[in-house]
């Protein structure tokens, strides 16, 4: 299959597919062809269709924590809650037990009731684990998603510029591509959080607070920029040669316009490609860099933060650990799934292998 | 051929210097920030802080400070850790490197082995049922986070089943070092290796099996077909060989970064004494000059791992030598 031959088209088009728009009207028809068979190609899958649905149905979930906090959990996630006691087949018990293991010194949490309260269990401060899961997931989806568009608008820039300029521009962006690709993702982030976090900033009239979701939003955004920065320079150098940017050159059409309207609409293919990948990567970096506590900042919660307070409760309550982990892999399997279909649906050179 | 690894090597030298600059300019050249408090710690009288930029050169204009810190770092190998006192930052590294790269190197070996077999048994049986379950398997792989695998492999070997004859021979967490008890070192590292090869053989055999199935349909695998080569032939010797060349990019990619320290999670799972988790612990006291030193350690491991690659590349495909 040659270049993509229809003016704004964005996918390799069949054979009936009308030529370059001739008339305003039939522009906008070709236009929303492409996106309406992909719409149509994601509802035909079984797969993507279901995996879509649970996505939805865990961030309503996540998005219901006020409500479940208030309403079945009864306590604040955010409040430790040493010296509360819930009742349990109508006895009080505390919430903080003696521990029974060793010496009999010190408190463990409650380990899960399965009840409304303390579902899962409290963690070390006494605090609802299962509102928090909900609390955190929301944390974490929201510092993924917001990575994720940071990213591929920077990578959309840094690539379209790189690929569409060319010259020294290229060079120095494409090195300085290089040198950020060689950084270990985790340990840039370490030093990039180290820098950031802890600290307030204020840019003009914005403050970011120290613990702001801000901070690990940017340092996730800027990691993987790289990652999709260089296949949309590819892309964009593809397209240079390709047969219709050549024939919008020779009709004389600005450079601005040809970037607007043939090279963009092409590059956002690519990109749309990769967020649910990214997006599922960013879920996993998120909860590694609070695991390694230059993520996500207490008090706030996340499917990271949990896990890392679930670790000195590893051997006593395991499942403070276990339900943040499965919430994250059964989270990332869904969005590749769903990427896996979108994937396909866009770019059937890619189903060929299939 | 000469010129390219030459231009190559030129290269490489380049990014180094390029990522060394980077580095110190995110550590002490980010502006509203005074390094030299953040090296003294928090709460640090002023006159501590003042001795901080004394002894660093934090005082002078930038591209001193630069020469300086590399200097200390790559030439005297004097510079010390300020949150560990007297802490030597090189030695402490080359300490540590023996931990990471028996760690890494050993998980490099299942997840090549385990990638490939798996790739090419998915491509044999494309669309049957052991392909579906290998790549059913390798998305699950994907999906995990590697530190809360290593914590459920020691909950299971650790905790809960330790005290069963399947897991009772697993030692307490920790690294032996191989020239003090090999067989404890193998011991202590099967479970590492295993939670770190996991992942990347989930990764390898999808990106295998894609590359497989896609030269399949290229012509010069009809060619072997039509005169007649046994299937298992052409599987192995044309379609493989030709897609493994993406394998060996990843591999060597991987590889550098997890030398690196970007193995730092498994590292800190499993109490394995390496450069990720001297870097982690570097991280919990501040210890700015130590992360600095690690992270550059790191960057230069993945520029010379990618390096290395390019050349294998040049080896393996005659192609790429023209450019």
């Amino acid at each position: 299959m040659g270049p993509v031959t229809g003016g704004m088209s964005i996918l390799p088009t069949d054979d009936n597919t009308p030529s370059p728009a001739a008339t305003a009207g039939e522009e906008a028809w070709v236009s929303r062809g492409p996106w309406r068979r992909v719409l149509e190609g994601l509802l035909a899958s079984p797969t993507a269709v279901l995996s879509g649905l649970l996505l939805l149905v865990i961030v309503l979930a996540t998005l219901l924590a006020p409500v479940y906090a208030a309403r079945v959990a009864g306590s604040d996630p955010f409040r430790s809650g040493l010296s509360a006691k819930i009742e349990i087949d109508g006895e009080r018990v505390p919430v903080m037990q003696q521990s029974t293991e060793g010496l009999g010194l010190g408190v463990t949490p409650i380990g899960p009731t399965w009840g409304p309260q303390y579902f899962l269990g409290a963690d070390t401060q006494g605090r609802d684990v299962a509102a928090r899961m909900l609390y955190g997931g929301r944390n974490s989806l929201l510092i993924a998603g917001a990575s994720t568009l940071l990213c591929l608008a920077l990578a959309a820039v840094v690539g379209i510029v790189a690929g569409y300029v060319g010259g020294r521009v290229d060079s120095v962006l494409s090195n300085l591509i290089d040198m950020i690709w060689a950084f270990p993702v985790y340990l840039l982030a370490i030093s990039l959080s180290i820098v950031m976090i802890g600290k307030s900033y204020s840019f003009g009239p914005f403050e970011i607070a120290s613990d702001s979701l801000i901070v690990p939003i940017l340092i996730i955004g800027i990691v993987y920029v790289p990652y999709v920065a260089r296949p949309v320079r590819g892309r964009v150098l593809a397209l240079n040669q390709s047969e219709f940017i050549m024939a919008a050159r020779g009709l004389g059409i600005r450079r601005a316009r040809i970037l607007l309207r043939h090279i963009l609409p092409n590059v956002a293919t690519t990109l749309i490609v990769f967020a649910p990948m990214l997006m599922a990567l960013n879920i996993v970096t998120e909860s590694s860099l609070s695991f390694l506590s230059v993520g996500v900042q207490p008090p706030n919660a996340s499917w990271g933060t949990i896990l890392q307070d679930g670790q000195a409760l590893l051997y006593s309550r395991p499942v403070v650990s276990m339900a943040p982990g499965l919430a994250i892999m059964v989270t990332v399997l869904l969005l590749n799934l769903f990427g896996d279909v979108l994937r396909d649906v866009l770019d059937p050179k890619s189903a060929r292998g299939r | 051929m000469l010129a390219i690894v030459l231009g190559r090597i030129l290269r490489m030298v380049v990014v180094m210097f390029g990522i060394s600059v980077v580095t110190f300019a995110i550590f002490f050249a980010t502006p509203a920030s005074d390094p030299a408090a953040r090296i003294a710690g928090r709460n640090a009288a002023p006159e501590t802080v003042e001795a901080v930029r004394k002894d660093f050169g934090l005082d002078r204009p930038l591209p001193v400070q630069y020469a300086l810190m590399m200097k200390r770092l790559f030439i005297t190998r004097d510079l010390t850790s300020f949150a560990n006192r007297g802490q030597k930052i090189i030695p402490a590294i080359a300490n540590a490197a023996p931990a990471t790269l028996s760690l890494v190197t050993g998980a490099a070996i299942l997840w090549m082995l385990g990638g490939i077999a798996a790739g090419i048994i998915a491509a044999a049986t494309k669309g049957r049922w052991p392909d579906k379950i290998l790549m059913g398997l390798s998305m699950a792989a994907v999906a995990m986070p590697v530190f809360w695998v290593g914590e459920m492999v020691n909950l299971v070997t650790q905790s809960r089943f330790h005290d069963t004859w399947a897991f009772s021979w697993v030692p307490p967490l920790g690294y032996a070092a191989l020239s003090q008890d090999p067989w404890l070192w193998f011991k202590s590292l099967v479970f590492p290796w295993l939670t770190l090869a996991l992942l990347n053989i989930g990764l390898y055999g999808r990106v295998l099996r894609t590359g497989i199935v896609e030269t399949y349909q290229e012509d010069f695998i009809r060619t072997a077909r039509a005169k007649g080569l046994p299937a298992r032939k052409v599987l192995l010797k044309h379609a493989t060989r030709s897609a493994i060349i993406p394998i060996v990019i990843m591999f060597g990619m991987d590889f550098g970064v997890l030398v690196g320290g970007a193995a730092v999670l498994t590292e800190v799972v499993f109490g394995i004494n390496g450069v990720g988790r001297l870097t982690y612990q570097a991280l919990k006291v501040l210890d700015l000059p130590m992360i600095m030193a690690t992270v550059l350690y790191a960057s230069f491991f993945v520029v010379i791992a990618n390096a290395v690659v390019d050349m294998l590349c040049l080896a393996i495909d005659p192609r790429m030598r023209r450019a």
